[in-house]
């Protein structure tokens, strides 16, 4: 049912082959699945019209009917007219040339607004800045109270003369205009480079504070004024983006909760209704989670294909990057792979969140979706389970499991003798597979690392196969391509030994932070080469 | 025809109040608030408190959002609006589970009749933060099972509400919807999805930020608006 657009095109396509040209109505098949995949992902109707318009203009193009594979290339102008709207004006924050630069947020209630302050507070102070956030959100109980907490997190200074609605207030006090423009007053003198005017959430059909936040606007005079949505909002976007943009004429957007699951097609309709930059993405509840826009990968996820780099990026967010190290030493010292370990590699994948979810962020992934659906998430939790019912001799030395220790393990993690013996089996293969890169037999034959539909050929949806995820994932974990490992060892050599490692995107097992000794890197990572 | 079609989906023949039981009966009764970051459970738990206090009902919040930035500070103002004690940590960060707990506990031992508890907002995708709100459900059922599990839903959320609503299903039972910010231009859609793949019905509209702008969900008004008249 979530099959995504690429998927559903080939499908439309399967059949055209062969055909010298396509006819219209083979677009307009086609079409329609693109519209369908838009509305799905929550992108304004009428934002669709004009943008199916587009697709179909370029589709009767040559390009597409002299295409080999008609499907994706259709998938591809999509994506490029995505990535077009999306980024087409991409730029980053004009400070102002004298004084302070003023930055005002405004949006809906809940979109983050208070949060996002600090977010923006935190990276211009590492940019150097010297910024000042205001508290002109007198509205919501205990907002200024926030935002201070969040000030102090950040370590920015919170300018809040009003306190807001507090549990002594039932009636907001003093005036968000006056306190923006004390805030300007105060940046000037204390001579803070950025002036962030947080304000309090409104509705676009809200007249009263429509004109206040236009007011504020007016006080303040500020360089920019981001409009912050939530990804997740639907067919209201372009309604709010416009009332907002007619209210308080805001500058860029930003776009918060995109580490939800939401598609965040009202990311395409604000672009294109309002013609203003999608400038920061927020991913996250910590104050690092903030970073700019990529309109590439929106794009991607607007259309529900696979995203490589967030999972990469999701993967080096929760990998624990001790505990790569130490699994890195172990191996380059030859040491063997305990249950311990496999154990240990388990429970950070489960960090990263749903198996299913990031299987299908691979690309290539759609063709397997069926057997994705039947993957069993608790086979994870089973295993984990097996694992911790066994002794802390027994993890380190499977070999002592006999019978009789067997049968007590499945008693106490709740599953059978037949499940331990195929787990063993599973790890044991793995042991093998982790000796022989120790060894430097390169990678002999990782089952499932080829990518690409022959590499889950052997995935019956059964219980087996999803054991050897675990595996296969965790190898790949510690960078066990032996092609990256190549680039990776190349990149240490080139660079001076203090030189910072590079930001690659597994590459914890290569580089040590401190004091990388290339000759020794060289040599251990010759192991894995085989040379 | 449309309408009566829709109507017919939204189902007005559904339970929509709330199971809390009735005044003096001297049970315990708990609704835990779930939801998303920033649909509004805090403001929304107030505005039930209220309604409740409204009733002579005794209440206690408890404020198990410990990771938000002054939550608890903004649960502790609309306690005080309304005149109700809330739990809160003492420290910041603590334990959520532990904070539903000491509040069902004082709920106890002070009989009051409704026991209501805020929860931090979590996107269903973090199966962390979700654990841990099944581990609040169940930390509160060993003193008095919820007889109420609230999904607040933003009304501009478009397709990913149905997610969110189907992902808190599965580790919360739900048994009602609340959405929020229906005096905006949005129109809140997609609870008609929810509502039929869940069966758990709207039972109440947030219209503002005063105390009094929650209302019971109005199927005909409700389909009215969705069809712009």
């Amino acid at each position: 049912m979530f099959a995504n657009l690429s998927d559903r095109l080939t499908e439309t396509f399967r059949n055209l082959r062969g055909k010298g040209r396509l006819t219209e109505a083979d677009i307009d098949g086609t079409i329609r699945e693109i519209r369908r995949a838009l509305l799905d992902a929550d992108v304004a109707v009428p934002v669709v019209r004009t943008f199916t318009s587009n697709i179909r203009e370029r589709a009767l193009g040559a390009e597409v009917s002299g295409a080999l594979n008609p499907g994706q290339q259709v998938v591809k102008i999509v994506n490029e007219e995505l990535v077009a709207i999306l980024g087409g004006e991409a730029r980053t924050l004009r400070f102002a040339k004298t004084g302070p630069t003023v930055i005002m947020l405004a949006g809906l209630q809940g979109a983050g607004k208070t949060t996002l302050a600090g977010k923006l507070a935190h990276h211009l102070k590492q940019q150097g800045h010297t910024p000042l956030l205001v508290a002109a959100d007198l509205q919501r109980p205990n907002a200024v109270t926030q935002l201070r907490v969040v000030g102090e997190r950040a370590g920015v200074p919170v300018f809040a003369p009003e306190p807001g609605v507090t549990r002594e207030d039932e009636r907001p006090r003093g005036n968000p205009v006056k306190v923006a423009k004390k805030g300007l007053k105060e940046a000037e003198q204390r001579q803070h480079s950025v002036v962030i005017v947080d304000t309090a959430g409104r509705l676009g059909i809200d007249q009263e504070l429509m004109s206040q936040a236009a007011d504020i606007r007016k006080a303040v005079e500020p360089d920019e004024v981001l409009f912050v949505i939530d990804a997740m909002i639907g067919q209201d976007a372009v309604t709010t983006a416009t009332a907002f943009q007619q209210g308080v004429d805001f500058t860029g957007v930003v776009l918060t909760k995109l580490d939800g699951d939401a598609r965040g097609g009202a990311a395409l309709s604000v672009a294109e209704v309002t013609g203003r930059p999608i400038m920061f993405a927020s991913t996250g509840e910590k104050l690092e989670d903030f970073e700019v826009f990529h309109p590439d990968r929106m794009a991607s996820r607007i259309l529900d294909m696979g995203d490589i780099l967030t999972l990469i990026e999701q993967a080096e967010r929760t990998f624990d990057q001790a505990e790569a190290e130490r699994m890195a030493q172990k191996v380059s010292q030859g040491e063997d792979f305990t249950l311990a370990d496999f154990l240990s590699q388990m429970q950070q994948l489960k960090n990263m969140g749903s198996m299913k979810k990031m299987l299908t962020m691979l690309p290539g992934m759609g063709q397997l979706r069926d057997q994705i659906e039947n993957f069993d998430e608790r086979e994870l939790t089973r295993t984990e389970a097996i694992i911790q019912s066994m002794t802390p001799a027994e993890r380190d030395n499977p070999k002592l499991l006999n019978g009789s220790r067997r049968s007590r393990i499945a008693a106490g993690s709740g599953t059978t003798v037949a499940q331990i013996n195929s787990l063993v089996k599973r790890f044991e293969d793995a042991q093998k597979m982790m000796r022989a890169m120790a060894r430097g037999g390169g990678m002999p034959q990782l089952p499932g690392m080829g990518g690409g539909p022959g590499a889950f050929g052997g995935m019956p949806g059964g219980k087996k196969s999803k054991g050897k995820q675990a595996p296969q994932r965790k190898v790949k974990g510690k960078s066990g391509n032996p092609a990256l490992r190549a680039q990776q060892e190349a990149a240490a050599r080139n660079r001076t030994p203090a030189a910072p490692a590079p930001g690659s995107a597994f590459g914890l097992g290569a580089q040590p932070p401190q004091e990388v000794d290339t000759s020794k890197l060289g040599a251990d990572l010759g192991k894995y080469l085989g040379r | 025809m449309l309408r009566a079609a829709l109507l017919d989906v939204v189902d007005p023949t559904l339970d929509r109040s709330l199971a809390l039981g009735a005044a003096g009966d001297g049970a315990l009764h708990t609704a835990i608030v779930v939801g998303v970051n920033g649909v509004g459970k805090t403001t929304t738990v107030g505005k039930i408190a209220r309604v409740l206090v409204a009733q002579d009902r005794t209440v206690v919040l408890g404020a198990a959002d410990t990771f938000r930035a002054a939550a608890a500070d903004q649960l502790e103002t609309w306690g005080a609006r309304v005149g109700v004690p809330v739990v809160r940590a003492h420290v910041d960060g603590a334990d959520p589970a532990s904070v539903a707990y000491e509040a069902a506990d004082r709920a106890r031992a002070e009989s009051a009749e409704v026991l209501l508890v805020d929860t931090a907002g979590r996107l269903q995708n973090k199966q962390g933060l979700m654990d841990e709100l099944g581990k609040i459900v169940r930390v509160v059922s060993k003193v008095s099972p919820p007889s109420e599990v609230l999904l607040v839903l933003d009304a501009t959320t478009g397709q990913n509400g149905l997610t969110q609503a189907r992902v808190f299903g599965q580790v919360a039972p739900l048994t009602g919807i609340v959405l929020t910010k229906l005096d905006g231009t949005a129109k809140g859609g997609i609870v008609l999805a929810v509502q039929r793949e869940l069966g758990v019905p709207v039972k109440f509209v947030g219209l503002g930020e005063g105390a009094d702008d929650l209302a019971p969900f109005d199927p005909e008004g409700f389909v009215d608006s969705l069809l712009g008249q």
